[in-house]
């Protein structure tokens, strides 16, 4: 599975968000999407899977053209994580799992739909809580959930929308780890908007850095975390170092520090 | 891995384990429904068995089937077919329709506070017959057909009104509750207005309509809404994996293939229009679109699969059963269902909302 997007723009209220963003990614491959806040990562991913329809430009899935596909069709492809999720009515998680095969069966679930639930729930671990309430489970939890609810959809990319954002470091860590096992293992591709810049050297093989909606810089991590893309994307003054894990980045001060400090020190003593 | 196929194993148990149970719920249900209506039958005026009344009904339906004597037969015939199942049924297809209404609308306006009422439509409709009553204009015949075409067509207006104003401005939950929310008030001041100006004796006519009840019931109307009933209950079934989808939010829907705005819509015109029929007919009967789904959630959980039959039988249960007592209790004096309802719902959902389980929101 190939994903190829090509100038794509988007704007909520004649604001741009998106200007002419191209990226390919392919098969076993993570692309870790990196911006700060406003950055238009998250309105990326939704251009991607229609949730919210691009301007101009188009995405490829296979040399299909998505905007040409159903909503279904393209659930049967693309498995969407959002950033958080809650119900407005109780839903045991097994039910919240089964939503993923939604695309692939009609109004029952057959056996199949039932065994692929099992096995994802398995595969993450979560079936010890399969039929508590999905509202009711913590950040971490929640987040194994919605990502099983994907698998079930058996896509062949993922979109995750800042998967490890409310999660403990244990939990940012289990998920990362569960998200590029699944991609080696079952040869899909994942898109992943990634605030930790640490999570996303380690665990992308592609960075894609946006700043106001433009991709400022792409490629492997060691060409986008530099010392001179962070600073004038995110305004931080950074130590890049090379590890035995790969890339970190330690964060030192902000650039502009002194300058800020002299404006805000003594009006917000108030 | 051989461990691992075995908790996979009772999770597969658990979970059928876990649908049986909501099956068992609706069985129980239809079976007490059955019961309720034999016995509703047995009460009134003249008294006849619960199995007169079985024999009655089955001698009608299976013709072959003849039991007791011609004479007696006859009596009950008349009794069961012509007096008291025009109101029974009534009752049943009323309470179905409205409990169905409101368990759609919470689900596509995931809201918990969401029923036929809560959208406007009730005012609308109580604002159609308050035209005909009072002025005595609108669309149908003079007399009774006046007020019952006016309250389904300004129950629909409103309908439309809310699906014209959120298609244009985007059909998200919070916006079609305030749409709604804004009819209801709009509606609600001109009926105040009318009722101003009104005669005392119209007034009484138009709070009468207002309390609702099953007395206008008869085979024509019955046959009406369970036409409607049949083909909208269809649909919504149908579409009731799309109603689960929808809880985990709009982005995620789409994600899963679901045409969010469409669904919503066409839902909404569909539970407004099965709304809009059974008022139409009996007035404002509160507390079953709304507090129904609640307590078959609270039993079964929120598969709409389960849920939309199971709170449709309630809603009959309920309607039934409050109308069976709102006849007897008193009687000759029958007090209108809609009072009843509304009367005993609303101790009976505190009691269930402070003994919730904790998952329960």
């Amino acid at each position: 599975m190939k994903l190829k997007i090509t100038g794509i723009t988007f704007k909520y209220a004649s604001e741009p968000i998106l200007k002419n963003v191209t990226m390919e990614l392919g098969k076993r491959e993570i692309l870790g999407l990196i911006g700060p806040n406003g950055a238009g990562k998250s309105t990326l991913i939704k251009c991607i899977d229609k949730i919210l329809k691009p301007l101009g430009g188009s995405i490829l899935l296979d040399g299909q053209e998505i905007r040409k596909m159903t909503r279904r069709e393209i659930a049967k492809h693309i498995g969407y994580v959002p950033q958080t999720s809650s119900g407005c009515f109780p839903a045991t998680v097994f039910d919240t799992v089964l939503m993923g095969r939604y695309p692939r069966t009609g109004w029952g679930s057959s056996d199949r739909d039932i065994e692929k639930v099992a096995e994802v729930m398995e595969l993450l671990k979560i079936e010890r809580f399969a039929l508590r309430n999905f509202n009711t489970l913590s950040g971490g939890e929640k987040q194994k959930v919605m990502l099983a609810r994907a698998l079930a959809q058996e896509p062949k990319v993922l979109l995750l929308d800042e998967p490890t954002s409310n999660l403990d470091i244990k939990h940012q860590l289990e998920v990362m780890e569960v998200i590029r096992d699944i991609v080696r293992y079952k040869g899909i591709s994942a898109v992943v908007a990634i605030h930790d810049l640490n999570l996303a050297a380690r665990y992308a093989d592609k960075l894609v850095m946006l700043h106001k909606g433009g991709i400022f810089a792409g490629g492997y991590p060691e060409s986008v975390l530099t010392y001179e893309n962070i600073k004038k994307i995110y305004g931080v003054e950074a130590e890049v170092k090379k590890g035995p894990y790969g890339l970190y980045v330690l964060p030192l001060k902000p650039a502009s520090y002194s300058a800020v400090m002299e404006n805000r020190v003594f009006t917000s003593v108030e | 891995m051989g461990s691992e196929s075995v908790s996979k194993t009772v999770l597969k148990e658990q979970y059928t384990k876990f649908i049986g149970k909501k099956i068992l719920f609706i069985v129980v249900l239809v079976i007490f429904l059955i019961l309720l209506m034999g016995f509703a039958a047995t009460l009134g005026s003249a008294s006849i068995t619960m199995k007169e009344v079985y024999i009655a009904i089955l001698r009608r339906l299976l013709p072959n089937f003849a039991i007791s004597k011609p004479l007696e037969a006859e009596l009950s015939d008349i009794i069961v077919w012509r007096l008291r199942l025009p109101r029974i049924m009534l009752g049943v297809t009323a309470g179905m329709g409205l409990a169905t209404a409101g368990t759609v609308m919470q689900a596509i306006l995931r809201n918990p506070l969401a029923s036929p009422f809560t959208l406007g439509i009730a005012s609308a409709a109580s604002f159609g017959a308050t035209l005909a009553i009072i002025l005595g204009i609108g669309f149908g015949f003079a007399g009774g057909t006046l007020v019952v075409a006016n309250a389904f067509i300004f129950t629909m207006l409103a309908s439309i009104i809310i699906f014209t104003l959120a298609n244009y401005k985007g059909a998200t939950p919070g916006m079609m509750i305030l749409i709604g929310i804004a009819l209801s008030f709009t509606f609600s001041a001109s009926t105040s207005l009318l009722q101003f100006f009104g005669d005392p004796e119209e007034v009484a006519g138009v709070v009468f309509w207002m309390f609702g009840c099953l007395g206008r019931a008869s085979w024509s109307n019955v046959t009406v809404i369970s036409l409607v009933l049949l083909i909208c209950m269809s649909y919504l079934i149908w579409k009731s994996k799309e109603f689960n989808v929808l809880n985990a939010g709009d982005e995620t829907a789409k994600s899963l293939g679901v045409n969010v705005e469409q669904l919503r819509l066409v839902s909404m015109l569909v539970a407004s229009f099965v709304t809009a029929v059974i008022i139409c007919f009996t007035g404002i009967i509160g507390f079953i679109g709304l507090v129904c789904p609640h307590i078959c959630r609270m039993l079964i959980g929120g598969d709409n699969r389960f849920l939309l039959p199971a709170s449709c039988l309630l809603g009959a249960v309920v309607l039934l059963g409050a109308d069976t007592v709102a006849r007897t209790i008193i009687s000759p004096v029958i007090i209108p269902v809609g009072i009843m309802t509304s009367f005993f719902g609303g101790p009976l959902f505190f009691y269930l909302l402070m003994r919730k389980r904790e998952e329960y929101w």
